[in-house]
């Protein structure tokens, strides 16, 4: 899922400047599972708005909604009927689900609520680790399972370096070493031949270096 | 027993500590109460093994975001005691009525077309 975290709530207040009629939108996909904007956090930020501004004595209008997902047209154009009645839309989605709101309402100002951090799993119950940074040309075959683009701190194809030790990252002593978990689960499955094969220099023109992508499946156009 | 405590607190009865949500407190606030507290069982005597644990947590996340919003986190706290113990549930029931008291009204001001 798409893993994010909710801004704070100085610099939501601080975006808002002036406007006092808000729509905080949230999204029933992977923000709501990672705790960052679904419907519970569209409320519980509506409700710090709301103290908050009573405590100023000002005059507001917030309003509470949470789309099935922000990132499909059909969805977002639910809120057509009201949105006009908001000044400012406070998008709880990723960055995908509020450039498609702004997209869509082109007069309204929209803002981000969270901050999009990674692609990720969930390890327990409020703890979220990423585990893909969407290169375009995936390598998981070659390396065990784990991605040493979005895991190795280096992005390293042929790892470990001189960093990893007792299997730990050194910018973390709390971070795997990615390498050290791929040779681990290589031995693991008696498939240490792989690891002697070189990985030749990756191609990043299927991943940002080629620029914003694009994906179209024909067959499936209307 | 027959213990007193202050008339001003309101008991909102929760099967355990652990239905107690974030939600649950902040609506509380907004509609107009000067503080919360949450009244669970003695931590490791939870019958539910962690509610009262799990609540605690949540109290601190709440009064982190009571302190965002500039209310402050003090107006929210979790008492520990057990069901037998009459005599702290009333104890703290005037401990926090009298630092509720101290910090005075939510500072909510009205106006006009507030719902």
């Amino acid at each position: 899922m798409i893993v994010g975290n909710r801004k704070d709530f100085g610099e939501i207040l601080e975006k808002l400047g002036p406007a006092r009629r808000v729509l905080v939108l949230g999204c029933n996909e992977c923000v709501t599972v990672c705790g960052a904007g679904g419907e519970r956090e569209v409320g519980v930020l509506a409700s710090e708005l709301r103290l908050c501004w009573k405590k100023e004595g000002e005059t507001f209008d917030v309003k509470e909604h949470t789309l099935e997902r922000q990132c499909d047209y059909e969805y977002i154009d639910q809120i057509r009927g009201f949105v006009n009645d908001y000044d400012v839309i406070l998008s709880m989605a990723c960055g995908a689900g509020v450039q498609y709101v702004a997209e869509t309402y082109k007069t309204k100002l929209v803002l981000p609520a969270v901050n999009t951090t990674f692609l990720g799993v969930t390890i327990e119950q409020g703890v979220w680790s990423e585990r893909c940074q969407g290169c375009g040309a995936c390598i998981l075959d070659m390396t065990a399972g784990v991605c040493p683009i979005a895991r190795c701190a280096k992005s390293l194809l042929n790892g470990p370096c001189g960093g990893s030790s007792g299997g730990k990252c050194e910018i973390d002593n709390e971070l795997d070493c990615a390498w050290q978990l791929i040779v681990d689960r290589l031995k693991e499955a008696g498939r240490m031949d792989r690891y002697e094969e070189i990985l030749p220099v990756k191609d990043w023109r299927t991943g940002r270096d080629g620029g914003p992508r694009r994906r179209v499946r024909e067959d499936m156009r209307l | 027993m027959r213990l007193s405590y202050p008339s001003n607190v309101k008991v909102v009865k929760v099967p355990c500590t652990g239905r107690v949500d974030v939600l649950l407190i902040l609506r509380a606030f907004e509609s107009g109460v000067d503080g919360v507290y949450v009244a669970g069982c003695l931590e490791g005597e939870c019958h539910f093994l962690r509610g009262n644990l799990r609540a605690r947590r949540r109290v601190e996340y709440v009064k982190g975001l009571l302190e965002e919003v500039g209310l402050g986190g003090d107006r929210l706290e979790m008492f520990n005691m057990s069901a037998s113990q009459g005599q702290r549930f009333a104890q703290f029931a005037q401990e926090m009525t009298e630092r509720i008291r101290l910090l005075g009204p939510l500072p909510v001001r009205k106006a006009p077309g507030n719902g």
